[in-house]
Formats: C-alpha cells, structure tokens, sequence
C-alpha cells in the first residue's frame, strides 16, 4: 500500500534519526539508507506534483453531494 | 364592532371592543426603540418589562417560547429595539407589546451582550485549551464555510494554491443578517458530515452588527461541538468574535487562515531537501568510519607481523625437527650395542649348536609341541624331526620305554 505523505515524510525523519543515532550494522544502515533516498524522491515528488482541487458542498434531497467549483475570474473579486 | 348610541356595553365587552380596534390596526409587527426598565424574569419563563423614552412608557410581555431565541438577558437600562404586536390585556384593561423578539441598540449594547454571552460561554468552559482540537498537520481535504459572493472564498482560495495545493470543499454560507446565525450552524453539521479534516470558517470585515452573526451562542456552540477542528477567520484582526474564542485556532483574516492551515511547499521541499542532506552525511560519515576501523583491523593484522611470527615458528619447528632426530640417534645406539650383548649370549645357549653336532629335535604335529618324553607320543602320530640342515616328516610306529641311565 502507498504512504500518504505524511507517512512517507514521518517515515524519513525516523530513518535519518536512526541513521545519525548510530549503532547500526553496515548491511542495515545500508537498506535505511535506500529506503531513505527513495522517500525523499517520494515526498520530493508527490509535493511538486500536488493540485489545488476545488468542490462545492450541494446537498440534494438531504444528500450532501459535491460538485467541482468553477472559479471566478480573479478580476471579477476586485470590486 | 359598531358603537350604538342606545346600548350599553358591559366592561368586557368595552375592552374586547377596544382591543379589536387596536389589534386590527397597523399597530402590529413594528419596531419600537426605548429603554429597558422594571424588569422581572418571571418564573414561569416570561419576561415582563416596560420600554421607556423620555416621554412614555409602554408595558410589554415576551413570552417563554420568543424568549428562547434571546441572545443576551435582559438589564435595567438597557437600550434596545423590540418587535412586537400590539395587544391588551383585559383582565387589567392595559395595551401592552407582545414582544417577539429583542435586538440591542447601538454598539454599547451590542457589546455588552458580546460581553454577557463571553463570560457566560467561558464560565462553561467553550473557550478552554483542553477542548482545543490540534489540526493536522498536513490537511487532505479543507472545508470552507463562507460566503459565495465575497473575497474570502478568493483570498483563501489564492493563499492555499501558493502555498500547498490541497482540496477544498466549499460550503456556500450566509455570514450575515438574519439567517447567518443558522446557516453558519448548518455549514458547520454540513462538513463535519464529510470527509474534510479541517474547517475554515470566515468573512471578511465588518460592523460589529455585520459580524454578530458569530456572536450568536449557536454558533459558539456548533463549533464547539464540531468533531472536525475549526479555524476561524472573522473580520479583521483586531475584532475578535465569540466564535474565536471557540474556534480551535482563531486566524486575523481569511488569507491568514489559510497560512495556518496548510505547511508553506517551499518549506516543505527545504525541509525534505534538508533531510536528503542529513541522510547522506550521516551515511557518509557511516561508511568513513567503517572503512577507517577496516584499515585499522588491517593495521593490526599487518604482513611483516605474520611473517615474524611465521619464521620464529619455523625456526622452533626445526629446532624441534634437529632435538628429535639426535635424541633417536641416541636411542637407536643404545639399542644396537644392547642388541648385540644380548645376541653374543643367545649364541651360546642356540639349539643350532647341538643339532651340528648330530642331535636332532622331535615335535609332534600339528601343534609342534617339543616331544621330551616317551609318553608325548602315541602310535601313529605325526612327528616332524628337525635335523642340522632340514626337516623329516614321519610316523610313530612303535614306542618302548628305555631306562637310557
């Protein structure tokens, strides 16, 4: 299963920490490491790439329902 | 009802009379401004005063069930706006205001109902650091209750692109006049029945009248009771509202809401980028110690060392080799003069001497047992006669005992 990033970005800080910690065998510190690299390029990646999404809450026969919300063209807020 | 010159009216009847007059008139659903004197909150939940001007006074009621909806209590002095129905009370013959509802008037009493409703809410406990929910960190879906048409939805709107693009639901929400009050309660049951881990809740500036909506003890509650934390964006900075106080993190306007809630990207990325850098330092110094405690095990184990200690063995196995070959030589000498002592006497008792002198000796087979005696032997037995140069294979044939001495 897929971490969110807070888990991925939880995760690293723990690895750095166990990494600076010390008392690691070469063979562990060496897959810390790996697993560490590939988290960073993770949250590295998944922050770059993150949209703002915009919905609007409607409720329909007491259901909520949402439904994208088309903004506003930022001139038309300047009034 | 007809005034007729000949009758005569009963008390009741004048004053039903009178009361269908008045009630019929225009006199009903009207604001009136005084002030506030003789108040008794009565114990059966209605409220009677008497509104007063310098000129008049008017008696008034306001019933339990209308008086459920006031937002503050009532105070001798107070100076308010009531609305109400004209009406009389004909056991007493009296017109008096069937109020249905109770505004402050003008900004001193506005405030001193914030202020009653902030005591009393604090008093509660609403405003506690232990009710406040912690927000998460890094929110996934961002509810925002506010109004459709102001620049609140915009500026939040803006800030959280800029700084970290997250979800957002909208929840269109009227923030003021008479219906905010409900409607910001219902936006706020609304959300927390979604999957939005946060709530901002905002409008821009503002009265103190068009912000009171969030004055309303509704609204402090509802947001007390919401189970999704709630950041509240009322105004400017420096009013604060009942619901700040509520709200888990009060925020001086819409676009520093929307700073609180999410983390800055920009951040962010320095602190991962910063993370990358720790991790690889820290493997790199990892490994250099690694490797220096490696030469320093093949320091100890150096090849000069090892050849030492191999030639000083050699050389003690060959000082082993040399004592052990003398002291067999020695043995081995010892050994062969013993050798021939003993074969020089072994010659002089050797059988081989008697038998070149003609004597012969006599085994019995098979076990070659040395015959001394006539009775050794029976008849027909196998004998074997060793002479000086050989061996005879023969019979007993006969035997006779002889007296040789």
């Amino acid at each position: 299963m897929e971490m969110s990033f807070e888990e991925s970005l939880a995760e690293l800080e723990n690895i750095v920490e166990k990494l600076e910690n010390g008392q690691l065998s070469l063979d562990e510190s060496l897959l810390l490491f790996d697993t560490g690299i590939k988290l960073v390029k993770e949250c590295d990646t998944k922050l770059r790439n993150a949209q703002q999404q915009v919905e609007k809450l409607i409720e329909e026969n007491n259901c909520l329902k949402s439904e994208p919300l088309e903004l506003l063209d930022e001139n038309s807020h300047e009034k | 009802m007809v005034f007729e010159e000949k009758g005569i009216y009963t008390v009741h009847e004048f004053t039903l009379a009178i009361k269908g007059i008045l009630t019929g008139s225009r006199l009903s659903d009207v604001w009136i401004r005084g002030e506030i004197s003789n108040f008794t909150n009565h114990s059966s939940g209605h409220r009677y005063f008497t509104l007063k001007d310098k000129g008049s006074q008017l008696q008034c009621v306001m019933f339990k069930w209308h008086g459920n909806n006031l937002r503050f209590e009532l105070e001798h002095g107070m100076k308010v706006v009531v609305l109400g129905d004209i009406d009389v009370y004909e056991q007493r013959g009296q017109y008096q205001l069937r109020v249905r509802a109770i505004r402050p008037d003008g900004i001193g009493e506005l405030y001193k109902a914030y202020e009653q409703l902030k005591n009393k809410l604090a008093m509660e406990g609403l405003f506690s650091p232990e009710h406040k929910k912690p927000l998460p960190e890094f929110p996934k879906r961002i509810g925002v209750a506010t109004s459709p048409t102001g620049a609140v939805l915009h500026d939040i709107l803006t800030v959280l692109k800029r700084r970290y693009p997250v979800n957002i639901l909208f929840m269109p929400t009227v923030v003021q006049g008479e219906y905010a009050a409900e409607s910001i309660v219902h936006s706020i049951s609304a959300l927390n029945n979604t999957d939005v881990d946060l709530i901002i809740m905002g409008r821009g500036g503002g009265s103190i009248e068009d912000l009171w909506a969030f004055n309303e003890e509704l609204v402090a509650r509802a947001i007390f009771n919401s189970k999704i934390p709630v950041i509240s964006a009322v105004g400017h900075e420096t009013d604060y509202t009942i619901a700040d106080f509520v709200a888990d993190v009060r925020a001086p306007t819409p676009s520093a809401a929307a700073e609180i809630a999410v983390p800055d990207r920009q951040e962010l990325c320095n602190r991962i980028s910063r993370l990358g850098d720790r991790l690889t330092e820290t493997q790199r110094r990892n490994i250099n110690d690694k490797t220096s405690y490696l030469a320093q095990l093949k320091a100890a184990i150096e090849p000069g060392l090892l050849l030492d200690m191999v030639s000083h063995h050699t050389q003690y196995m060959d000082d082993l080799a040399r004592r052990q070959n003398l002291s067999m030589q020695r043995l081995l000498e010892v050994k062969k003069s013993l050798f021939a002592a003993h074969a020089g006497k072994l010659d002089a008792v050797s059988p081989l001497g008697t038998l070149s002198r003609g004597y012969s000796i006599t085994l019995k087979l098979p076990d070659k047992a040395l015959v001394r005696s006539i009775d050794d032997v029976e008849e027909r037995d196998e004998l074997q006669i060793i002479v000086n140069d050989g061996r005879i294979k023969c019979h007993v044939d006969y035997k006779e005992v002889c007296k040789w001495k």
